[in-house]
């Protein structure tokens, strides 16, 4: 678990990230942070493993406070891939990239070479395990990045972006992954743009601007709520944006997922037909 | 990284941000060569001295403070090795003027830090570039150059995130002995130059498509000229240079220890 409490962040530069934030992450949770450029959703989410320490404020991670700890303990409950694997990758392998963590963990030769395989496994990256990080394709090496940190199993993970460069394909494969993370019981961070994906996902939606938390519920209720989309800079999912058109006619306006929609339509139209 | 705090330039008119960036060079270049002639604590403290006045009259006095910050280890490397050298190389005996030389050698560490650091402080990367064209460097020089001038905060940034990104994997930069905290740098080293040399190759690319070097012969928008206080920048330099050679050839500088 995650207690956020009156958290506030100022970068050396002056720039004030975070303006007094608070929330809570439970255990199993699945939360899509929001907002545009710049709200301050990396910034939050790097003090979830201590990488960055509030400025004022505190944050607990299963009740230790992330200033009295380091970030490789914290690290081991909370894994975080960020954005762009290009920022990580070094290793001469992808099986020797995955290790990288382990080794630093301090995880015995056996248990190492058991989590690799287990990962690669996971992520369907078995045939790359000798091959080199920088042969792969942009999507195979996002992948390669998250197996790396999957890899030791973390009760908390933290995607950073997770959908960018990926096609259509990859991002079902994703939010699939993500769904088998949550039937496990770990707890899911996403830091995400990506509007239609999380409308998929319907997860826990918070949406952020200027630092600040405006909104923070369902993802059905938040997705569409117009005023605080409008506030932090989003726009509707297209589902939601022909359901607010079809308001008028009858129809609920606060719906996001697909089939709900198409179940929806087929009763509207069935009862026209009869 | 906050050594490269120093290097990055900010928008800031001052007079020193105005003077010529010819001009400024030169004076770098001597304050480089008398730091090289002068190997001694008390001249090269006058030139450290030297600089404040225009670090203050450019108010760039944090960033100028925070790039000395971050020349302090290797400064505090120079000192060690120049005195555990010197100790050994004199019997393991621990002489006063050995210990002076060796402050003195890193103090000349620092007047080039801080002369370099003033200089790219109040020179936007434009002006630096105006001013290579205009000595007659070829365009395609002068354009390398300020461009790895311009990334060098672009880089100092990605090097952040690397770091970031590693440490969630568990690396502890500031764990083990010596040998093992440069080892340490590989996992950040090696993402660092790849992206640099990807990004290198991406942006010959997209500037290629925009048609780069297709004139043959450029004009620039703007065209440097001398005012005064570039000339007093110039006597400034010419005094210092025409000193430090003076000192050198006819003036045996006294020890600190001597002194008392």
């Amino acid at each position: 678990m995650i207690l956020v409490e009156g958290v506030s962040f100022k970068y050396p530069s002056g720039v004030e990230a975070l303006k007094g934030v608070s929330l809570t992450v439970k255990d199993g949770e699945f939360i899509a942070i929001m907002g545009q450029n710049g709200a301050g959703k990396t910034t939050l989410v790097k003090h979830f493993n201590g990488l960055l320490k509030p400025s004022s404020g505190t944050i607990r991670v299963d009740g230790v406070e992330t200033t009295k700890t380091t970030i490789a303990s914290l690290s081991k409950t909370v894994g975080f891939v960020f954005q762009n694997p290009d920022h990580q990758l070094f290793s001469e392998t992808v099986e020797q990239e995955i290790a990288f963590a382990l080794k630093n963990f301090g995880f015995e030769e056996a248990v190492v070479e058991k989590q690799i395989t287990w990962a690669l496994n996971l992520l369907s990256l078995e045939q790359y395990r000798k091959t080199s990080p920088f042969m792969l394709s942009g999507g195979e090496r996002k992948r390669v990045a998250l197996a790396s940190v999957l890899a030791w199993d973390p009760q908390i993970l933290i995607l950073d972006e997770p959908t960018i460069g990926q096609d259509h394909e990859q991002k079902e494969k994703l939010r699939q992954f993500i769904l088998q993370l949550q039937t496990q019981g770990k707890t899911v961070v996403i830091v995400t743009h990506d509007v239609e994906f999380v409308a998929e996902c319907n997860p826990r939606v918070i949406l952020m601007n200027e630092g600040k938390i405006v909104a923070d519920g369902e993802g059905k209720e938040i997705l569409t709520n117009t005023a605080a989309l409008v506030e932090s800079s989003i726009v509707l999912p297209q589902v939601a944006q022909i359901f607010k058109k079809l308001e008028p006619l009858g129809f609920p306006s606060n719906v996001i997922d697909i089939y709900e929609a198409k179940d929806l339509l087929l009763n509207a139209w069935e009862k026209q037909q009869r | 990284m906050s050594i490269f705090d120093g290097l990055k330039f900010r928008k800031v008119y001052s007079p020193i941000h105005n003077l010529d960036p010819r001009i400024k060079f030169i004076y770098v270049i001597v304050i480089f060569v008398a730091a090289l002639l002068l190997g001694s604590i008390l001249p090269l403290l006058a030139l450290f001295f030297l600089q404040v006045p225009f670090v203050l009259l450019a108010r760039v006095h944090r960033q100028w403070l925070r790039s000395l910050r971050g020349a302090l280890f290797l400064a505090l490397f120079i000192l060690s090795t120049n005195v555990l050298v010197k100790w050994a190389s004199a019997g393991y005996v621990f002489l006063i003027g050995d210990l002076e030389s060796s402050v003195a050698m890193t103090l000349r560490f620092v007047v080039l830090v801080e002369s370099f650091s003033v200089f790219f402080l109040t020179t936007s990367p434009d002006m630096l570039g105006l001013a290579l064209e205009q000595s007659h460097v070829p365009y395609e020089f002068s354009f390398a150059f300020t461009t790895a001038v311009r990334f060098v905060p672009v880089l100092a940034e990605e090097a952040q995130t690397i770091m970031d990104a590693q440490k969630a994997r568990g690396l502890e930069m500031e764990k083990g002995g010596f040998m093992k905290r440069i080892r340490n740098y590989v996992p950040v080293l090696i993402p660092l130059i790849v992206s640099a040399i990807r990004r290198s190759l991406e942006l010959a690319e997209a500037m290629e498509s925009r048609a780069w070097g297709a004139a043959k012969k450029r004009t620039n928008l703007y065209a440097l000229t001398l005012h005064r206080g570039d000339f007093a920048m110039l006597a400034i330099s010419v005094i210092v240079l025409v000193l430090a050679i003076y000192i050198y050839l006819f003036i045996p500088v006294p020890l600190v220890s001597s002194l008392f």
